[in-house]
């Protein structure tokens, strides 16, 4: 055909958003003063970025893919976090501080509260999601409505007074490079974020049920019709979503040494403007995000502690006034 | 196999609004049949309601042997009916060969037949793993059309597949659209351009109003301006 020699503009790597945590840094280092304060800082920014993330990507990807505004999904990161609480209860009468043990339990932790939540996201999609589909308004008070029951079912369980959640005694203390210091329960929860991240990479562009979900959240009614079951496909994503949250909730909850019914609500606020500025649906941006996220607002908290608050507010509003659809937009639907 | 498409009292219902109000006709198998009408007669709900996306509130769809009124989508996929919609709706943020990936639903895909369609939209080769979005629009219609036959299906539902395209890129999907039929396809196509529905149709069926107004062959109607201008207010010889 005569359009085949039509000049085809190139791929463009969009690599300005993903430059910005850097940019924030390089620009915020000199205020700093110290570098090991500098380093500290953003290590741990990047520790809290991961689990921002981990909590973050799975509403994404549903909010992407499945139009739902579901504002409850910080009821399954307290469930997460009450889950992990089981756990180590069950498993203390095994001893603590051998390191295999140690690493054990917390993994047995973070796939517990992904099964549960997992689940927990099953009934949830059936009963308050799927007659609402298409129907924000109906959305946003069913699902409020629904984490408003899972929270209070989480106070009638465990009572209303916060429950201790510590990391194990082998991902306590720190590690110092230098003049550096950095929790090493930080450094497991970035590296597992960072997997995290990698593995949704992985699953999005090398798999069949990846391809179909990044189709899905362009364009479900032609996913059905190419022979697809779009509402299995939404289930199967709400689940994970619901996982992800779980095991963001144990990671935040080791992180915050506690487990409580409302700590899901007042993280959603973050998670969202995570999830905003990324471009909703993109786990790369929910990434970016995150960590930009979770710099500024550490860069806040040391070097204007009164404007922490509102940083994360100003930061978004920043964003989409120069990236409206946040970072990386996907195309629309 | 190709299989004979009949509709039989068909309606459709969108919101309060009744748009098919009792469509009758068939589709012969491995022929073209072109669904012509002025805008707003129906056309594109017909061929939204054969594929499942808008459901038929009454009447009967056959494919052969089997009924779709009543199925969703990939039902209706899986029977082997393969759907090219008015806005192409490739995944723009797939690759050519991720989008081809997905519609190939029975596994890897065919290099035979893949090279078969690289024969007539060779754009697709040398763009393979380009995001789709960054195509020109004929070769997002290329793309789309591929999708439909990157594996073999007993219908194709084409809607529109010229509108929009420049007159060099319509003369290459003629014969792309004639080549598939050579594959003993049934297709049923939408289409305005008559210079196309005159090229590649075997019968037309004519709609107004959410019916069936007119069916016959495709060579008659062409010949005959009076019945054009009665039925389209058209005259073919004007598109040529």
């Amino acid at each position: 055909m005569s359009d085949v020699g039509a000049a085809l503009p190139k791929p463009r790597i969009d690599i300005l958003p993903a430059l910005t945590p850097l940019i924030v840094a390089a620009l915020v280092a000199p205020f700093i003063g110290s570098f090991s304060t500098f380093a500290t800082l953003t290590l741990a920014s990047l520790a809290m970025g991961a689990m921002l993330f981990t909590m973050a990507s799975g509403l994404t990807l549903a909010f992407g893919m499945m139009d739902v505004l579901n504002f409850g999904h910080g009821a399954f990161i307290a469930v997460g976090a009450f889950v992990a609480t089981v756990v180590y209860a069950l498993a203390a009468p095994l001893g603590q501080g051998s390191l295999a043990l140690d690493l054990g339990v917390f993994a047995l932790a973070l796939v517990a509260a992904a099964a549960v939540c997992g689940a927990l996201g099953f009934v949830y999609e059936r009963l308050l999601i799927a007659p609402v589909y298409g129907r924000h308004l109906e959305q946003i008070l069913i699902t409020i409505g629904g984490s408003i029951v899972i929270e209070q079912l989480l106070l009638a369980l465990f009572g209303t007074e916060p429950i201790a959640l510590s990391p194990p005694p082998a991902l306590q203390g720190s590690l110092t490079f230098g003049e550096v210091g950095v929790e090493k329960y930080r450094l497991v929860a970035l590296g597992l974020g960072l997997a995290l991240f990698v593995a949704q990479l992985v699953v999005l562009s090398r798999t069949r049920i990846g391809l179909l979900i990044r189709a899905g959240v362009e364009n479900r009614e032609m996913v059905e019709a190419l022979g697809y079951r779009i509402d299995r496909l939404f289930i199967g994503v709400f689940m994970a979503a619901s996982a992800l949250a779980g095991v963001g909730g144990v990671l935040w909850g080791l992180y915050q040494n506690q487990a409580r019914a409302g700590m899901g609500g007042e993280l959603l606020v973050l998670v969202f403007i995570v999830i905003i500025i990324g471009g909703l649906g993109s786990v790369t941006g929910c990434f970016v995000g995150a960590v930009l996220v979770a710099l500024i607002s550490n860069y806040a908290g040391f070097l204007a502690p009164k404007l922490a608050l509102v940083s994360n507010i100003l930061v978004m509003v920043a964003v989409l006034l120069w990236r409206p659809r946040g970072l990386y937009p996907l195309g629309a639907r | 196999m190709s299989e004979t498409l009949s509709l039989d009292g068909v309606h459709t219902h969108i919101g309060r609004y009744h748009i098919l109000q009792g469509v009758d006709f068939d589709a012969p198998a491995g022929k073209t049949t072109m669904l012509l009408g002025r805008n707003g007669a129906g056309k594109t709900t017909t061929l939204r309601t054969i594929m499942g996306l808008w459901r038929a509130s009454r009447g009967a769809i056959r494919l052969g042997d089997k009924r779709l009124e009543a199925q969703r989508a990939s039902d209706v996929a899986r029977a082997g009916v393969a759907y090219v919609p008015e806005t192409m709706a490739i995944f723009s943020d797939l690759s050519v060969k991720e989008n081809l990936t997905l519609a190939a639903r029975l596994g890897p895909m065919d290099e035979v037949r893949l090279n078969w369609i690289f024969g007539f939209f060779p754009a697709l080769r040398k763009f393979w793993l380009s995001r789709a979005g960054s195509l020109s629009g004929g070769q997002k219609q290329m793309l789309s059309i591929a999708r439909a036959i990157v594996e073999p299906r007993d219908l194709l539902l084409i809607d529109e597949p010229t509108k929009g395209l420049a007159p060099t890129i319509i003369d290459g999907l003629i014969a792309c659209l004639k080549e598939i039929k050579q594959r003993d396809a049934t297709i049923l196509l939408v289409e305005q351009n008559f210079r196309v529905a005159r090229e590649v149709g075997d019968f037309v069926r004519v709609m107004d109003n959410g019916r069936i107004v007119h069916a016959g062959e495709m060579a008659a109607l062409a010949g005959d301006s009076a019945l054009q201008g009665r039925l389209l207010g058209l005259s073919l010889d004007s598109h040529q």
